[in-house]
């Protein structure tokens, strides 16, 4: 265990701390007084790394990341979890713009809002399953180009606020899970609605209860809501619009 | 079996036929409108003085056993006399006449689109996806005041003070350019019509007058006013969502039209409101518009007529003053002016006009633009371009050099299968397109050709979408005008000055 | 060597870059101590080749008066310039602008201030009946277009810009902003990409109150250029920042459009929305995009705009530049960091991402009296 007081480090020293710290065995880091520096947990590697977060960590975290959990006691910046291939990133706060953008792998937790273009092009591959759990609610352009993995969107604290708009478009492959019925006039025509059943509602309730669990909040309330979900109409929503020369 | 014994002009194309190939089902008589075919008792005869390479025959032939080729026997080269040159003096010395043909110019002048390239983002600006993300092409044309104008309600809110001056709203900057029920059929204008309206986007009557199996598409119709004043009464004026006063056509400015009578049947009689069997005669000006100021009061005789509800174009010919005379335009009153460039199309044109007059869109459409902003008065009217239009990234280009929309003539009829042969002034076309002969007419289908438009339009709208996208920008109208986006390639000093362009690289 | 103007073959300037401002509701003052703190968080958001920061309520003294600050390359330039000045303005006050030599900007034009007011028999009477504001205009067009070797970098009253080539924070001890206090402040930190920096290219952009700082690259700059010049702008500077303070200007200055119904022709609502509004808001916002189209910001940006009555933050209509936005009793802060804002206010009261297109505008309480008139005359 290591304590890192961040304050008025570069992210260049911050994260070199961070690998040498791994390289040398250490397996869990408490970062003090973060404040905007990039790019921590970038490309880290090991299952049992744990990095603990108090301040705002700037933008990029947990980009490539491949394995180690992140915890972010605040808010976060834009493009968590960049591409990231296996880990888990657990935000109390709100988080910005473009989370888990080409993300293939890992779990992203987020307690309260996140931005906009969340989960933009987010892939499945093989076994890999990624996971983006919300909270709160979503900006625009939810799901863009979503082509794998799961992203529930909670909608806790009955923000019935559903504002987003260019949800799920270009969506073609993956599931959404809502725990709110919105008006399906701001779906992209790209999906397709559903009440969730049985099948999905035992596929998610581990991951819920792994939600809930993580922020130390009840589960009963969570689960107890029927759920909707949204799927592509096709993973090929373009086809019919190329001819060939 | 040529004429060859009566005239000095061989056959220009050869229709071969594999006889071997060949089951004598006769389709290729029928097909051509131009009577190449006839039936020798056993075997298929073709007079090759006949054919125009209209294509007609080969794409209707179930065994493909017809092919067309151009006669291979030669005139000596000779790059100052041409073959089209020793040609047309034999045609005149047989017969007097005036050579005349359809469709745009055959000229090989140099066609600036293809010297104009895009631009696109890379790095400190980025693309944007089109098909994910919104893209805009709606397009609005008509008259715009310089500045917004409101008030407040009474709670504060900003409201429109004064209303907007009439629009014509498009859902993707293309018109389909005037052509009149006359010189092509009225099939052909309903294939336009459906389009248009599945479009959201407009036709053009051309001078000929609105038949009445159009009126129930006035939301996407533009009413033409020519000097021949064919078919124009209120309701005519009233019927469709603007009025355009032709004053000239890129493929012969300054020149009038004629149908001949002969092709003025009952129906085309009732539609252009004259006695069947007389010649339909458009002067070449309009007798009461000698000078700009007759312009504007013609224009305003029509918003009178309109209630001023109808946004007024003027569409003319790019000639080398162009810019001068669109301000003029604009100032009459015009609130949508469409310039058609030198290759445009037409029904009929003499050859020394159609080869030789005019000048090229670009280059008038951005002298054009350039003047108006000089002056101050861009948004008093909008540019509709024209002159053949082939592909998107013309539209494209047109539209960064100023346009606000672009109309399509030949393509939508290539769409219908024109091959762009120009024997349009025969009457003959085997397509059905420009022609009045029933059983030629019969074999467009309006439903067919309208959705093979649509399918045109809508693909060279998703096209201008990437465009845009790769541009990163979400908007047609920051496109408009942004010169800024094209470069020129093998131009001169002259010729980019004129385009008001950079050279590539710069 | 440093350069004061643009003299590179680029047909326009750009870059990418971060930006702050801080606000104080009842114009209470702080010192540009928190504003450089904050600017210095998004240290990695430029090159070095840029830095700079917009005050208001630093002249108290000479509040009625046009602060001019102007930079020149030798002094030739400057005798030229007074000269012109000493023609057409009382000058109340001059003074070099204080600096502070640091190891970090060496190399720097001469700056200098002056406190005017345009002469009420200046020349141009003769020939014109311009009114203050709109002479100060076309004096500083003048000055910048043809008086080689000189600049004119802010010309407001009771507010100035500082900047220059460096970074921020830099910048910010170059000119000891520590010891100015205003109860306004915007910063930017440069990251240009095709042209070498310049110290007039250093945002804030800004024209008598107006100072923009903005992050991103116009897509649409070319079109936004004609449309202004249509109107007489003359867009000497090519930069993206200088078209969006014209924008502004001709909306809210010249078109009086009140500045909410202005911000939103730069980020205009898509027909998809519009199409959804009720009869009285869709005629109006149609109208606006009909009228306004070639205004339309296209690309990605976020930007602060100060002005004598507040503060205004938005950014584009699909979000492609990062806004936050916090607010702490009276203050409020905007950033493209979040980290930005904690640097300076560590648990504000509330801390959001506007929403694209939609901007954050702070007006001061106690409102000045508006200017009257337009800019630019034709
Ligand atoms: S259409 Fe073809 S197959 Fe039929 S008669 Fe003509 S050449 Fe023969
Ligand atoms: S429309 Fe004219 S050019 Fe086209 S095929 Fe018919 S006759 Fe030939």
């Amino acid at each position: 265990m290591i304590t890192i007081d961040a304050a008025g480090m570069h992210y260049k020293e911050l994260n070199r701390l961070i690998r040498e710290g791994i390289e040398k065995g250490i397996r869990k880091f408490f970062l003090e007084n973060v404040n905007g520096q990039y790019y921590i947990g970038d490309g880290i590697k090991g299952d049992d790394v744990v990095i603990n977060i108090n301040g705002i960590p700037g933008n990029d975290l947990g980009a490539f990341m491949d394995g180690p959990t992140l915890i972010a006691n605040n808010n976060v910046q834009d493009n968590v979890g960049n591409t990231m291939n296996a880990g888990k990133i657990l935000i109390k706060g709100d988080a910005g713009d473009v989370v888990g953008y080409g993300m293939r792998g890992g779990k992203i937790y987020i307690l309260g809002n996140a931005g906009y273009r969340v989960g933009i092009h987010m892939k499945g591959y093989n076994e890999q399953l990624p996971i983006i759990i919300i909270g709160g609610k979503v900006g625009s352009f939810f799901a863009e180009y979503m082509a794998g993995g799961i992203i529930v969107l909670l909608g806790l604290n009955d923000s019935d606020e559903f504002d987003s708009e260019y949800f799920a478009s270009g969506m073609h492959g993956g599931t959404i899970y809502l725990r709110k019925k919105i008006d399906f006039s701001k779906y992209s025509k790209d999906v397709e609605l559903y009440e969730a059943d049985e099948n999905d509602m035992n596929f998610l309730k581990k991951y819920l209860i792994d939600y809930t669990d993580s922020f130390n909040i009840s589960s009963e309330e969570i689960t107890a809501k029927p759920f909707y979900k949204i799927v592509p109409s096709s993973a090929r929503p373009y086809a019919h619009l190329y001819t060939s020369a | 079996m040529t004429k060859s014994s009566f005239s000095n002009i061989q056959s220009e194309y050869l229709a071969l036929i594999d006889h071997n190939k060949c089951v004598r089902c006769k389709r290729c008589i029928q097909n051509c409108g131009w009577g190449t075919y006839s039936f020798g008792g056993d075997k298929i005869l073709a007079d090759h003085s006949k054919c125009v390479a209209c294509g007609r025959c080969y794409t209707y032939c179930p065994e493909g056993a017809i092919s067309i080729v151009k006669n291979p026997t030669v005139l000596r080269e000779n790059a100052n006399w041409k073959e089209g040159l020793i040609k047309n003096i034999w045609r005149q010395s047989e017969t007097g006449g005036i050579v005349i043909s359809g469709m745009g110019t055959t000229f090989k002048y140099k066609k600036y689109f293809d010297h104009i390239l895009l631009d696109a983002c890379q790095v400190t600006n980025p693309s944007i996806d089109p098909l994910r993300e919104p893209m805009e092409l709606r397009t609005y044309l008509g008259k715009k005041p310089s500045k917004l104008d409101i008030d407040f309600d009474e709670t504060g809110e900003p409201i429109l003070k004064s209303k907007m001056p009439p629009q014509i709203e498009l859902q993707t900057p293309f018109v389909f350019g005037a052509m009149s029920y006359g010189s092509i059929s009225l099939n052909a204008q309903k294939a336009m019509a459906l389009a248009a309206r599945a479009l959201g986007i407009v036709m053009n009557t051309g001078e000929g007058g609105l038949h009445d199996d159009l009126v129930p598409f006035g939301k996407n119709i533009i009413v033409q006013v020519a000097s021949g004043r064919f078919g124009v009464h209120r309701d005519y004026l009233n019927s469709g969502v603007a009025v355009e006063i032709k004053i000239g056509q890129g493929a012969k400015p300054g020149i009038g039209g004629h149908l001949p009578g002969e092709k003025i049947g009952a129906d085309i009689s009732r539609t252009r409101m004259i006695p069947v069997g007389t010649d339909a005669i458009s002067p070449a000006p309009h007798h009461d518009i000698y000078s700009i100021e007759d312009l504007r009061q013609l224009i305003y005789a029509v918003k009178e007529a309109t209630d001023y509800e109808k946004p007024v174009s003027v569409k003319v010919a790019a000639v080398h003053n162009i810019a001068a005379i669109v301000s003029g335009i604009v100032r009459a009153g015009a609130d949508i002016v469409y310039i058609d460039g030198y290759t445009g199309g037409t029904g009929a044109a003499p050859n020394i006009i159609k080869d030789h007059v005019g000048i090229p869109i670009e280059l008038a459409l951005a002298q054009v633009d350039e003047r108006l902003r000089e002056e101050g008065i861009r948004n008093e009217a909008s540019i509709i371009a024209a002159g053949s239009i082939r592909s998107s990234a013309d539209a494209v280009k047109a539209i960064a050099l100023g346009a606000d929309a672009v109309a399509i003539g030949t393509a939508a009829l290539v769409v219908m299968g024109c091959h762009v042969c120009g024997k349009c002034n025969t009457g003959n076309c085997s397509w059905g397109i420009t022609t009045q002969r029933p059983e030629l007419v019969r074999r467009l289908d309006p439903e067919v050709y309208g959705e093979r438009l649509y399918n045109l339009i809508s693909a060279w709208s998703h096209e201008i979408q990437e465009v845009l996208g790769a541009m990163g920008v979400n908007s047609i109208e920051s496109l408009r005008g942004s010169k800024e986006r094209l470069r020129g390639v093998e131009l001169t000093d002259a010729e980019l000055n004129a385009l008001g362009i950079k050279h590539a690289g710069l | 060597m440093f350069r004061i103007k643009n003299k590179f073959n680029a047909e326009r300037d750009i870059s990418g870059c971060g930006l702050c401002g801080i606000i104080n509701a009842k114009k209470v003052k702080t010192n540009g101590g928190d504003i450089k703190r904050a600017i210095s968080v998004e240290h990695d958001r430029g090159n070095g080749l840029g830095g700079g920061f917009a005050v208001y309520g630093n002249y108290p003294d000479y509040a009625e008066l046009y602060a001019f600050h102007i930079m020149y390359d030798n002094l030739p330039a400057k005798a030229d310039v007074e000269e012109y000045l000493k023609n057409n303005f009382i000058i109340e006050k001059e003074e070099p602008i204080p600096t502070f030599r640091t190891s970090k900007i060496y190399d720097h034009p001469y700056l200098h201030r002056y406190f005017i007011k345009p002469k009420s028999d200046r020349p141009d009477k003769l020939f014109h009946e311009l009114g203050d504001d709109d002479f100060v205009v076309n004096s500083v067009m003048l000055i910048n277009q043809n008086y080689d070797g000189a600049y004119v970098f802010s010309s407001g009253k009771n507010m100035g810009a500082f900047k220059g080539v460096g970074y921020p924070e830099d910048i910010a001890d170059f000119y000891k902003l520590e010891e100015i206090e205003g109860y306004m402040w915007t910063a930017h930190n440069r990251f240009p990409t095709n042209t070498p920096g310049w110290w007039g290219g250093a945002h804030p952009f800004t024209l008598l109150d107006w100072s923009i700082v903005h992050n991103g690259e116009i897509s649409s700059y070319g079109i936004n250029k004609r449309y202004l010049e249509m109107y007489k702008y003359n867009l000497a500077l090519r930069t993206d920042t200088e078209v969006i303070t014209y924008i502004l200007d001709l909306l809210i200055r010249k078109h009086k459009l009140p500045v909410r119904l202005a911000l939103t022709v730069l980020a205009s609502p898509f027909y998809q929305k519009i199409d959804k509004m009720d009869d009285d808001k869709k005629e109006l916002f149609t109208a606006l995009r009909q009228i306004y189209g070639s205004a339309l910001l296209n690309g990605p940006f976020a930007i602060v705009f100060g002005y004598s009555n507040g503060m205004v933050a938005m950014n584009d209509r699909i979000k492609l530049r990062p806004l936050v936005a916090a607010a702490m009793g009276d203050f409020t802060y905007v950033a493209s960091e979040e980290a930005a804002i904690r640097a300076v206010c560590p648990s504000p009261d509330i801390v959001w991402s506007p929403k694209a297109g939609e901007p954050v505008i702070v007006e001061f309480e106690e409102k000045n009296i508006p200017q009257k008139g337009g800019l630019i005359s034709l």
